[in-house]
């Protein structure tokens, strides 16, 4: 089998480190039993997408060359986010372009996998010996789909495993209006799209929102609680561990 | 914050708690998107039509200067009279002219979003011209003395009913709901603006460089109308609308109708090579042409965002925006709606002022998955955010970045500000979504995610 016995290095993204750790551990868990080395330097918080978006390059790259800095020598980089890993991938050669660190973050950029597509297109893994016994909805992060192109590798992981179903619902590759500070500039127009992302879910009468990208989740989440709503989110991760 | 930005976020909380207008650009965009659907399909390779349309435009844009000479000289050669306008008023001031030089007092129009952008009606009107738009949708939002609310789409976001209350009040006369005796009314009152209209103003969908013609695409019939029956044709447009072969009509036509409006072509599809010549029957005894400018060179001089300039207006990137679907097209109050007005605007008038635009996004990059000619509409809502946080940036933000950067580079401070913020949360349940709270805009709608007790870092420094 392609990629036995890697080491692996794990980009924890700054909120999930602070809000979703247990997704982070089912990450470790996953890649571990599959027989890889699993480092995580300690030393990297953010990507520095917050800043970037806003048009802050420079505060952007004060964190990011850190960043550069820690992955210069890992062999495969895996990021727990299509959004930060779209930012790792994509924006920073746009990034770092005319700076001394140009060459390493293209070199880098090469390097970095979304953890789904890391483990159907790299690896070529899609039975992890999941069983996951409820009904599922799966939400694609627009920069996981859109900047990475990742659409079939979660929905071969979920295809696998035991007692889940997956109903796909109409506006799932329709932005739920998080954003980053998107939502936090304009909380009416991300609000609403936020309104409609989750009526479409809740349509498909799944208990679960799942998704590779947890800051999407976080805002729906967070509309799903405000309006009281059972239907739950979860990252593919977490199902992907389900005993 | 601008005072454009101010009305912007004002607008949009309103139309964003508009549960009717909501539902309403829903229904009507997600038929769009089946027909649109079933019409990509009919391509052979939609996204191979899609390279080579945008490697037509980048051809068409990056030889501008030779394929506008040549556009005019073959435009010319056939005794039409070529116009070139630097800025909106220069465009202006031309029509009015020739408006006035033929004496002039009733023009009709066809759809022309040049027009809107340069403010053209209001030009004619107070020069003293009554001028009637002819699109039916055009005519709609022109009764009502609104700006369209899409740029192929004017009056999407009215129902029939609210049609027929406005010929009522407007007309005199609305039978019924239906849309077809609608039609009739409208069709009625047009059929005789167009008789007496001395002067026939139309925009252009392209220019062909080749032959020097002028290529229009219309549902209505109404832009045949208002080109063939008054004298005098005057068509503006926008000195990108160049393709530089009449072959590449069998692209961008279908291509044009199938992302505009789902459809295999538009019903209509007019190519206009001059004025009457000597023999033929019909058709305007003078042909104008008025080619503008209006920043679209300073566009031309961005390698960043020159791309922009393939536009063919066809609202593709609108009809699939989460953010227009959900704000309107009115809220932006600017002429080009949708990612390609957000993108556009704060170089047709001014970064600062419309800076919030580019802002105003997830950056979800629908817009740029449907743009048939492959504008890298997205990321250059990211480039003008950069270019207006590096031209003037806001002490606050900044300063917020760099503390962020501070704290996200430090292994200890980092730590402490988790463990802060988890000491700290229960502080906030109480006040939450009030005015004391500080995460109001995000708490007023939303829960706040909770801070783990134990970060993943804890753990994993733990578990070795």
């Amino acid at each position: 089998m392609r990629g036995q016995h890697m080491t692996v290095t794990l980009f924890i993204p700054c909120f999930i480190d602070a809000l979703y750790p247990h997704a982070g551990i089912s990450v470790v868990q996953i890649l571990e039993r599959l027989g890889h080395k699993v480092v995580c330097p300690a030393e990297i918080a953010c990507c520095g997408q917050p800043a970037f978006n806003s048009g802050y390059w420079a505060e952007s790259r004060a964190v990011a060359v850190k960043v550069l800095e820690y992955l210069k020598d890992a062999e495969t980089v895996v990021i727990v986010s299509g959004s930060c890993g779209a930012m790792v991938k994509n924006f920073y050669p746009q990034l770092f372009a005319n700076t001394p660190q140009a060459g390493l973050a293209r070199q880098v950029a090469t390097r970095v996998w979304e953890f789904s597509d890391f483990l159907v297109t790299k690896l070529g893994v899609t039975d992890l010996g999941a069983r996951f016994p409820a009904k599922v909805t799966f939400h694609d992060g627009c920069h996981g789909l859109r900047e990475l192109g990742i659409k079939k590798q979660p929905r071969a992981l979920l295809a696998k495993v035991r007692d889940l179903q997956l109903i796909e619902m109409t506006e799932a590759e329709t932005c739920c209006g998080f954003g980053g500070t998107f939502s936090a500039k304009f909380p009416a127009i991300s609000t609403a799209m936020g309104e409609v992302k989750c009526a479409s879910a809740i349509e498909t009468g799944a208990d679960y929102i799942v998704s590779n990208d947890l800051s999407c989740l976080m805002h729906q989440q967070g509309l799903l609680s405000r309006q009281g709503s059972k239907l739950k989110t979860i990252h593919l991760a977490e199902v992907l561990t389900g005993k | 914050m601008s005072a454009f930005a101010t009305q912007f976020k004002e607008q949009a909380r309103v139309m964003t708690r508009d549960l009717r207008h909501r539902q309403l650009i829903r229904t009507a965009l997600r038929n769009y998107e089946i027909a649109r659907d079933k019409r990509k399909a009919a391509f052979q390779d939609w996204q191979a039509a899609r390279q080579a349309a945008a490697e037509t435009k980048w051809e068409a844009v990056n030889h501008l200067d030779q394929h506008l000479v040549e556009l005019a000289t073959k435009l010319e050669s056939r005794g039409t009279k070529v116009h070139w306008a630097g800025t909106g008023a220069q465009a202006r001031d031309i029509i009015v002219g020739i408006v006035r030089d033929r004496k002039a007092r009733s023009i009709i129009k066809s759809k022309a979003m040049t027009s809107e952008e340069i403010h053209l009606n209001e030009a004619l009107e107070q020069a003293g011209f009554t001028v009637v738009e002819s699109d039916l949708g055009e005519f709609i939002v022109q009764l009502r003395h609104e700006a369209p609310y899409h740029i192929v789409f004017p009056s999407m976001h009215l129902m029939r009913g609210e049609i027929r209350e406005l010929f009522q009040r407007e007309l005199g006369d609305a039978p019924s709901d239906n849309p077809e005796e609608l039609t009739m009314v409208a069709r009625r009152v047009m059929r005789q603006k167009y008789i007496a209209a001395d002067v026939g103003i139309t925009g252009a969908n392209f220019a062909i460089a080749e032959t020097g013609m002028i290529s229009i695409t219309e549902n209505e019939g109404n832009a045949r109308l208002t080109a063939a029956l008054p004298k005098t044709m005057i068509t503006l447009l926008g000195i990108e609308k160049i393709l530089p072969q009449l072959d590449d009509l069998a692209l961008f036509l279908p291509m044009l109708a199938t992302a505009g409006a789902g459809q295999p072509l538009t019903g209509y599809n007019t190519l206009y090579g001059g004025p009457r010549q000597p023999g033929e029957c019909d058709g305007p005894e003078e042909f104008h042409v008025v080619l503008l400018d209006n920043h679209r060179t300073v566009l031309l001089a961005d390698g960043e965002q020159r791309d922009t300039l393939h536009c063919i207006r066809c609202g593709a990137c609108l009809n699939v925006c989460p953010i227009f679907r959900n704000v309107g097209g009115h809220t932006y109050g600017t002429t080009y709606s949708g990612p390609i007005g957000s993108v556009l605007t704060p170089h047709l008038r001014g970064l600062q002022d419309w800076k919030h635009l580019s802002f105003a996004s997830s950056l979800c990059g629908a817009c740029t998955e449907a743009c048939p000619v492959k504008i890298d509409l997205h990321h250059h809502l990211l480039q003008n955010r950069r270019n207006a946080s590096e031209q003037k940036p806001s002490f606050f933000e900044r300063l917020a970045h760099r503390a962020f950067a501070v704290i996200a580079n430090s292994t200890a401070l980092w730590s402490i500000g988790k463990k802060l913020g988890w000491l700290f949360q229960p502080l906030q349940r109480p006040i939450k979504g009030t005015v004391l709270d500080p995460a109001r805009a995000w708490t007023k709608t939303r829960d706040l995610a909770p801070i783990a007790r134990e970060s993943f870092k804890d753990w994993w420094r733990k578990r070795k």
